[in-house]
């Protein structure tokens, strides 16, 4: 069970955005990005010496302590650049399930993921076998967390080092890694029962790295066609003049803005509570739903006021939407959440208004 | 790093909760001795003279007038609150609205002392009712272009024009007035505006109703026929009427009742639905009316927290105002065809009659408060690309 960090809050926290604005920023040049994103161990590296990678992992066990807030704050200025790294899967995941079950968190990019394999126990370890699908960033991460999930029995934790499994690669629809993991009869010596509520929590934090993440991306999308509206001019006038493109990109604000302050809120509450309450659980499951619906939106918007450019391998823009469009179906789309936050609300029936106040 | 649209997120403090227990045990006791039914859009709709009356007994109108005006000196949260409660409940405010939400700030940031001390008890008590001379028939989304003239006379004014859409006036004690008292400088039609405080009693004012479709009265036409106006019922300075009145825009859209005018139909739903088994994909329906619920009130309330602070919000509070009245919408469609039921305006009560009532007000959602169109021009200027 996660007892909430405390963390950075205030002027501290806006400076560490502010440096991992930097770095990103530095660093990354969208225009130059290829088809598909390929690990850079260079930037993980200076994350990692700036503290900026395990901010969510109390220092005991070789993290920072910032908090929910400041991983939030640093993966949203990742997400922003689109950089490619495993930063969420390090931070939020990784970091979190290693610790908690009290295991060691090594250096290095990680990924976490939890799924069904057979774990049968051996003198010193584990010998596990099994597949693990999707799994981000699998060929690049120096270890996997692995929740693996018992159908009777316990979970268990495991740290499966990158070199003990066979990778078969795979992408999302912005050519980001999900790889296919292979086990076969592998001794894992790190093992750990799985805290209680590690399933759900492993969740939750996977869909609100993505809410920060869509946020993140959605608004720098509405900043980038913004950009291009008042540049392009056709008609002797900048297109951003038109009123069709100016109220389309007014509702894609909105919406933006909608799911941000959404994700925002979940990420207060979860800081402050966990992952355990209620009210934390159903802010995670309605910032998620907000997020994947804004990406559609937000992703069709910036396309369309973009024109045929914003269409090419050439331009940026489709490191934004490719990642807008697979980063809402993933860790549950809005349907699946929404349908967390709609039981909620039946649960309450004519109560309704005076259960909602209390999901803040 | 990307603009920031809205301002950041807040927490209500949890002491609160107990002034919203207060409210909801007061409604509870009023709902419990029949006094009247839960509505939406009862902020329009719902005049009820003694309910104003018992929420100003009570210290829950003129909450954020200093107590030397006969207000509470309480925080634009604590009101926010009380405010959200009563909206969401369907209760009948409208008779003190305008009065606590529109002319008491307004009096505050620009009347004098003798006129704050004349209208703010008695706003604060639930005695006296406002009404809003703003729109006229040439002049909707275009404010500016309002023609109600104020001519100088001896000691004051004299206005001569018609207003439109004035909520209440045929039973609010006075209204503001926007009127033309100087010509525009050149191609700006906002200098030579001036807002002005006309007793509905006055000689020379003439009120007609303008039904809504549903035949109800809410709506007046208000014909100024040379009403004078001394000059110490002058609102501000003349010729700062347009700042005046613009300035009070983020108040006015930001609020909970730009979100809330539908949720007792929606409350309706869930206790209608509460019964049956839902399929997955009603459910997730439903999940997504509760999510965009809840996300507005965020947005609300660190807008509310802001404007607190002083800061300006007007792109926030438009943007707020045009997700949530489309929600309001929303709730409509979404109880339409869940609860599949036919929209029954002559049933008693229940569900159907509710969500009657709710169809039949939906075209002003959007277009009251700076319709739509207009509150995405507001963004849009906010972002830059006009």
């Amino acid at each position: 069970m996660t007892s909430p960090a405390i963390g950075i809050g205030g002027e501290e926290l806006a400076a560490l955005a502010r440096l991992a604005e930097q770095i990103f920023a530095d660093r990354i040049d969208p225009k130059a990005a290829g088809l598909e994103p390929r690990y850079d161990a260079d930037l993980w590296a200076v994350l990692e010496e700036a503290g900026l990678t395990l901010l969510g992992v109390p220092e005991a066990a070789g993290g920072t302590g910032g908090g929910l807030a400041a991983s939030a704050a640093v993966l949203a200025s990742a997400a922003a650049h689109g950089a490619p790294v495993p930063l969420a899967e390090t931070d939020f995941l990784a970091g979190w399930l290693l610790s908690d079950a009290g295991l060691p968190v090594p250096p290095g990019p990680l990924t976490a993921t939890a799924g069904e394999l057979t774990v049968v126990p051996a003198a010193d370890g584990a010998r596990v076998s099994g597949r693990l699908e999707r799994v981000p960033w699998g060929r690049d991460a120096v270890a996997v967390a692995v929740l693996a999930v018992a159908g009777d029995g316990p979970d268990t934790v495991l740290v499966v080092p990158g070199g003990a499994v066979a990778v078969e690669p795979g992408a999302n629809v912005a050519r980001e890694p999900r790889d296919t993991l292979l086990l076969d009869d592998v001794l894992i010596t790190q093992t750990a029962p799985a805290p209680a509520g590690a399933r759900t929590e492993l969740e939750l934090r996977g869909a609100l790295a993505r809410c920060v993440q869509i946020a993140a991306a959605a608004a720098t999308a509405v900043d980038w066609t913004v950009r291009y509206t008042r540049e392009r001019e056709q008609f002797g006038r900048p297109i951003a003049r038109f009123q069709a493109v100016q109220q389309q990109l007014a509702e894609a604000a909105a919406e933006s803005a909608a799911a941000g302050a959404a994700a925002d809120a979940a990420v207060r509450i979860a800081g402050a509570d966990g992952f355990a309450t209620v009210r934390a659980g159903l802010a995670v499951a309605i910032a998620k739903a907000q997020a994947s619906a804004a990406a559609g939106l937000v992703a069709r918007t910036a396309h369309q006021l973009h024109g045929t450019i914003g269409f090419t391998f050439e331009h940026p823009l489709r490191t934004l939407t490719t990642r807008l469009w697979s980063w809402r179906s993933e860790c549950g789309d809005e349907a699946r959440w929404n349908r967390v936050a709609g039981q909620a609300a039946l649960d309450a029936g004519d109560q309704f208004w005076h259960s909602l106040t209390g999901w803040s | 790093m990307t603009t920031r649209l809205v301002p950041p997120p807040v927490a209500l403090d949890p002491a609160l909760e107990a002034l919203r227990g207060e409210v909801r045990a007061f409604i509870a006791a009023e709902l419990r001795a029949s006094r009247w039914r839960p509505a939406c859009d009862a902020w329009l709709a719902g005049w009820d003279e003694r309910f104003s009356r018992e929420l100003g007994k009570r210290g829950w109108l003129g909450m954020t007038i200093p107590a030397e005006y006969g207000g509470h000196g309480r925080t634009t949260l604590e009101r926010y609150v009380v405010i959200e409660e009563l909206v969401a409940a369907g209760a009948p405010v409208a008779a003190h609205w305008v009065a606590d939400r529109q002319a008491a700030p307004a009096l505050l940031r620009h009347g004098t002392h003798a006129q704050r001390q004349r209208y703010l008890p008695r706003i604060a008590a639930g005695e006296c009712y406002f009404a809003i001379g703003m729109s006229e028939p040439g002049a909707g989304s275009d404010l500016a272009a309002v023609r109600t003239r104020a001519d100088r006379t001896d000691g004051g004014w004299l206005l001569t024009g018609t207003k439109v859409w004035t909520s209440g006036a045929h039973h609010a004690h006075a209204f503001f007035v926007l009127a033309r008292s100087a010509p525009p400088d050149g191609r700006d039609r906002h200098v030579g505006l001036s807002q002005f405080i006309v007793d509905l009693g006055s000689p020379g004012i003439h009120i007609r109703p303008i039904a809504l479709l549903t035949g109800e009265h809410h709506f007046n036409e208000v014909v100024l026929d040379g009403v004078f106006v001394s000059d110490d019922m002058v609102l501000g300075e003349p010729g700062s009427g347009w700042a005046q009145v613009t300035g009070e825009l983020a108040f006015e859209r930001s609020g909970p009742e730009r979100f809330l005018t539908t949720v007792p139909l929606l409350a309706a739903l869930l206790g209608e639905l509460g019964r049956r088994a839902a399929s997955a994909e009603h459910v997730a329906r439903i999940g997504a009316l509760a999510g965009r619920l809840w996300t507005l009130r965020q947005l609300s309330m660190s807008i509310a927290a802001s404007l607190a602070s002083g800061q300006a919000q007007d792109v926030p509070a438009a943007l707020v105002k045009d997700l949530g009245t489309r929600f309001e919408g929303d709730v409509i469609e979404v109880t339409r065809l869940l609860a599949g039921v036919e929209p029954d305006p002559g049933a008693p009560s229940g569900l159907s009659r509710m969500l009657a009532d709710a169809l039949l007000h939906s075209p002003g959602f959007t277009l009251r408060g700076g319709t739509s169109e207009i509150l995405r021009g507001v963004v849009a200027r906010g972002l830059g690309l006009r």
